[in-house]
This record gives C-alpha cells, structure tokens and sequence, in this order.
C-alpha cells in the first residue's frame, strides 16, 4: 500500500539504471543498514555475532564471488572451498613474515593471490565446459587441500598443521572483540558486494551474461572467450580468497586444511543455487539461508519444550533441512532472490487486484 | 545511430570479395571454388535451395569457419584466417538464421551487449561506476535507445528476451548486430518463420538501415519476393557452387536458377 511507485519519473539513464530506482527501496536500504551498523550493536551478545552475523556476511561475500563466476559466467566451479583457502594461508603469511602491513593489504593479498591461483585453474575453462569444468575444477580442490597440507611452508612448518593467527590491529584499533570483528567484516563485505554490484550491471558483467548465454553469439560481437572466461574467474577467485581469509581471520582464528575442504566447496554452491543465480541480493539470501536454518531448527525443539536428545536433534535437522532445499528448489527453481522480486512486483500493487 | 566511421571504402566499390573458396567438411564440400563481391552500400543477397551453402558461406565470411583454399578480401586486406572476434573488431555484424540472442538478458541489454567493443573504460573505472565510466555508459544508453525507437521496440526493453516472441527475437538480434555501427551486415533468413505483417515489417527496417545509414548488407532468404524486391544483386549457390550472379530480374530469367529451384526433366 506504501509501496508506490507512482510519481517518480525517471529523466536521465543513471536514474533508472540504479540499483534501487524506487524511492521506498532507497530509504529501505539506508534503514537497514543504519540498523546493521548503529542498531545491532546496542543489543547483539557474542553468540549471535560470532555463529550468525559473522558467518552470514562471510559466507554472502564467498557466494558472491561463486555466483559471478557460475551465475553470471556460467562456468560451473566446485573449488570454492579450496580457493577461499588459498586467501585464508596467503592473508595468513602475509600478516605472519611482515607484521606491519595494514589488515586491509592482509585481506587484499588474500583475495590477489586466490586471483592469480583462480586465474591458472580457469585455464581448463577455455576447452571443457559444464560438468566436465565442474570436475577439472574439483581437481583443483584437492590439489589446493593437498598443497596446504603437506608443503610446510605456507604453515610456517607447525607441527599440528594448523595456523593461528595472532592479535588483530587496523590502523592501531586493536579488532578482538566480537563487535568490532562484526563492524570490520560488515563494512568490508558491503563495500565489496557494491562493488560486485556495479560490476554485473557494466560492461564487463554484460560480457559475462553473453558468454554464458550464447558462446557463440558473444564471439561474433567481439568478446573473446578467453578474456571474459578468465576475467569472470580471476574476480570470482579473488571474492572467494577476501572471503576464505575473512573466515580463517575473524570467524576460525586457527584452522587447519580441512576447514576449506569440499564440503565448504558444496556449501557456497547450494547456497549460490538457493539464493539464485545471477543475483548479488540472493547471494545474502542464500547464505542466510545456509546459516539460519540449522541453528534455527536445532533450537526449534527446546523452544518447544520437546525433550529430544542432542543426537536426534541433529538427526531431524538434516533431514528437515534436505526437505527445505529440495521443496524450495521445487517451488521457484531461481531462487529466494527470485521470490523477492515477485513479492515485490505483487507488493507494488497491493491491496488493489490491479 | 550514425554511419559507420572509418570505413575507407567509398560507396559502390568493392568492401568484400571472395575469390575461389572452397570448404570442405571431410568428404562434404559445403563450398566449392565460389568467387563473388559485396560493393559498399548494396544490398547483395545470396539465395539457393536447401543445403546450397549459403550458411557456410556466411560462416567463413565472419571467420566460424576456415576455408581450405580461397581468399577473402575486406576493406582491403586480404586475410585467410580468422576468429570472429577478428570479423567483428574489422566491422561485420550478422544475425543468426535460429536466433542467436543472450536469452537471460532483457532487451536492452542485449543490444548493450552489441556495444562492446565501442566501450574501452577498464575495470576499476567500472568498479567505480563514477565520473567517466558513467558518462560512457550513458552515452552509449544513448545510442542505444535510437536503435530501440528505430526498431519500435520501446516496450519491451526490460523484457527479457527469453520470453519474447519469435518476431520480437528476431527484431532484437537485429538491433544487436546493429549496435556494433557494422560496415558490413550479415542477415542470415531475417524472416524465417514469420508471417506476412512481420516480414513487412522487417523489410522496412533492412531498407531503411541500408538507405539511412549507408550500410552494406548481406541478405540470406528463402521468401523469393523479399530477395527480389530489396536486393541490388543477387548470388546464387546450388550444392556449394555458384550458378549465377546478376541483378534480381536476369536471376530470375537465368536457366540454371529455374533447374536448380524446381528440378530438371531426366
């Protein structure tokens, strides 16, 4: 009822290609995150910043880089788990032999070297396509998961093979407590989703649609597969390693390989497919999603007062949460982004019929 | 829109030739030893029955495929090898006879798309999406939108092309290849499949490009009356040879085409 459009005309093109063209949208959107940042501090215990709002950010920023490169590329990955580990142990070494770089470099060295990594496994891209891609690219899994494992090296030769990362500083603001790590991560991950942003609705994001929508139509106006195949990867791997250092730095604190194995790989995927692809916005979605709905079903029961033991718990919520995937997979197969912008279409007009 | 710049070749004289091409698919010879020229500004179509090579011939005109033996001559440089990238950097747009268009993407941004290679903003200025990557964007919008009044197809600029119907597709595609501002246009059957009104329709636009902007045109089409209203001259293949070369009124009087159409008496 609110919800109107009428009145606001568009008169110049930037007008209406903004991300939001809708005034209400707009105002939205600055509430939202004015609540993020002045409104969840005021209230927000260590639980929920360290097992929601951390994680949900996180991940949101790795399904983003997954979604550039399979959603708006087209080229199906399943080395998400061991690119973010590459940004994860390249952050860590960096901050660990050259203890005065400033945390922002950290995170970018993070995110450049899984470019570069990104940018070699992409190679594959140029000659094999869709699940045979998805299976070169699982190679590159295991090979990433073998590599942090077995060359000491990038562990700086501890015994456990695990790495921890020391007291975290940003520009002299020590970064230790939950609130702070929720700020820095917040901030870091909405500017680069703003920027992921502007990037699918350019030129560059409209090169990767071709490709991924017509190979061959793209060729014949002058894209070549080689650049807009290895520029969607090298973007895609550099998302995903801001992503893996993020989550070794302020969501781990000390992990060994085997947090970014397959499973992690899978996870983004899912996360990227539920959401929807080819949206940034399903992005976030999906990764709610992915975070929210364990924790919530496994509260669910004591919230009930059902007394069911730990294990049955857990039991009920795989199989729960297996039926929610497949039954919104079912329901709108593109996604919860998807059923936003139809929520929203039929919002524009309620309580009217039309 | 405006007319292609840069292009040296002035109207009349030759823009492409094929001289002595032949393309063969294993033991198929798609095309065989055919020789022919586009003039700057013509509208030149290439007929002939069902698998007469008319397809492949566009094919190696814009690099899909490489002939075995022949040269291709365009703008004056004689190139034997080419990616379609290299086509469509030197000015050849084309459409495609089952359309070929960026089905997830509305409208508009496919005949943004078209623009590509007008676009030289890097990365971080679009990143950025600030000062002149902006302005860059806009002014293509811009160019773009005169495309969208030219082809009457403001409506469904948001629309994305998945869902629209076949004649729009076709009218889509069309503005694509003409956003690339091409020297030369291939038109692989633009009106395959369409009835009367749309191919009427479609006409008026392939006229108007050629007479407004001075765009050459090569025109592949099944419906005989279309090809000999709008084409200036007319190539015929048969089995991937050429039988004949003239305005529309010899082919149409010419022996060879008359057998080729409707079969020879044994």
């Amino acid at each position: 009822m609110f919800y109107r459009e009428a009145g606001q005309f568009k008169t110049t093109y930037g007008s209406d290609e903004a991300i939001f063209p809708i005034v209400q949208d707009r105002w939205f959107v600055i509430a939202a995150i004015a609540f993020a940042v002045l409104v969840v501090p005021l209230f927000a215990g260590q639980y929920l910043y360290t097992e929601v709002l951390i994680p949900v950010l996180i991940l949101s920023l790795a399904a983003i880089g997954l979604n550039i490169l399979t959603g708006y590329c087209g080229q199906l990955s399943l080395g998400t788990g061991g690119f973010m580990a590459v940004g994860a142990y390249a952050a860590y070494n960096l901050a660990l032999r050259v203890p005065e770089v400033n945390l922002i470099l950290v995170f970018l060295f993070g995110g450049l070297m899984s470019m570069l990594v990104g940018i070699l496994f992409g190679v594959p891209s140029l000659r094999i396509k869709g699940f045979y891609l998805a299976v070169a690219t699982l190679a590159s899994q295991f090979f990433l998961e073998w590599a942090f494992a077995r060359i000491k090296w990038f562990t700086n030769y501890a015994p456990s093979g695990s790495v921890a990362v020391g007291p975290i500083e940003l520009f002299g603001i020590p970064i230790n407590s939950p609130e702070r790590k929720y700020l820095f991560v917040f901030i870091l991950v909405a500017v680069l989703a703003l920027t992921a942003k502007n990037l699918v609705r350019s030129r560059v994001g409209r090169m990767w649609m071709a490709m991924r929508d017509m190979d061959i139509a793209a060729e014949i106006i002058g894209i070549r597969p080689l650049h807009a195949k290895l520029s969607a990867f090298a973007v895609s791997s550099f998302y995903v390693g801001v992503a893996g250092a993020l989550w070794g730095f302020f969501r781990l604190g000390s992990w060994e390989p085997l947090a970014f194995d397959v499973n992690r790989s899978f996870q983004i995927l899912f996360m990227v497919i539920i959401g929807g692809l080819s949206s940034i916005l399903g992005s976030f979605l999906g990764a709610a999603f992915i975070v929210l709905v364990p924790i919530f079903l496994n509260q669910l029961p004591g919230w009930l007062g059902v007394g069911l033991s730990t294990a049955t718990i857990s039991h009920l919520e795989f199989m729960i949460f297996g039926a929610m995937i497949v039954f919104f997979l079912i329901v709108e197969p593109r996604g919860l982004a998807r059923l936003w912008a139809i929520a929203k279409e039929k919002l524009r007009l309620w309580p009217f019929p039309y | 829109m405006r007319a292609p710049a840069g292009s040296t070749v002035a109207a009349g004289e030759v823009l492409l030739s094929v001289e002595n091409v032949s393309l063969s698919f294993g033991g198929v010879k798609a095309i065989q030893d055919v020789s022919f020229d586009i003039r700057k500004s013509e509208v030149r179509a290439i007929i002939g029955p069902n698998g007469a090579g008319k397809t492949s011939m566009l094919n190696v005109v814009n690099g899909f495929y490489q002939p075995q033996h022949g040269r291709i001559t365009f703008k004056g440089t004689t190139r034997t090898n080419m990616r379609p990238y290299d086509a469509a950097h030197g000015g050849i747009a084309r459409t495609f006879q089952n359309v070929a268009l960026f089905r997830g993407m509305s409208a508009l941004d496919n005949i943004m798309a078209g623009r590509t290679l007008k676009m030289h903003r890097n990365f971080f200025w679009q990143i950025l999406r600030i000062g002149p990557a902006l302005a860059e964007e806009d002014e293509h919008r811009h160019r773009v939108e005169e495309i969208i009044d030219f082809l009457e197809i403001q409506a469904i600029r948001k629309v994305p092309v998945g869902r629209l119907p076949y004649g729009l597709q076709k009218r889509v595609e069309l503005g694509r290849a003409l956003a690339m501002e091409p020297d030369l246009l291939l038109l692989d059957e633009p009106m395959a499949g369409m009835n009367l009104e749309e191919k009427e329709d479609m006409s008026r636009f392939i006229v108007d490009v050629n007479e407004q902007y001075g765009t050459t045109i090569a025109l592949i089409e099944h419906d005989m009356g279309v090809v000999m209203d709008l084409s200036d001259r007319v190539v015929v293949l048969d089995h991937g040879a050429k039988i004949a070369d003239a305005t529309p009124d010899d082919v149409k009087r010419d022996q060879n085409v008359i057998d080729a159409y409707l079969g020879v008496a044994h």
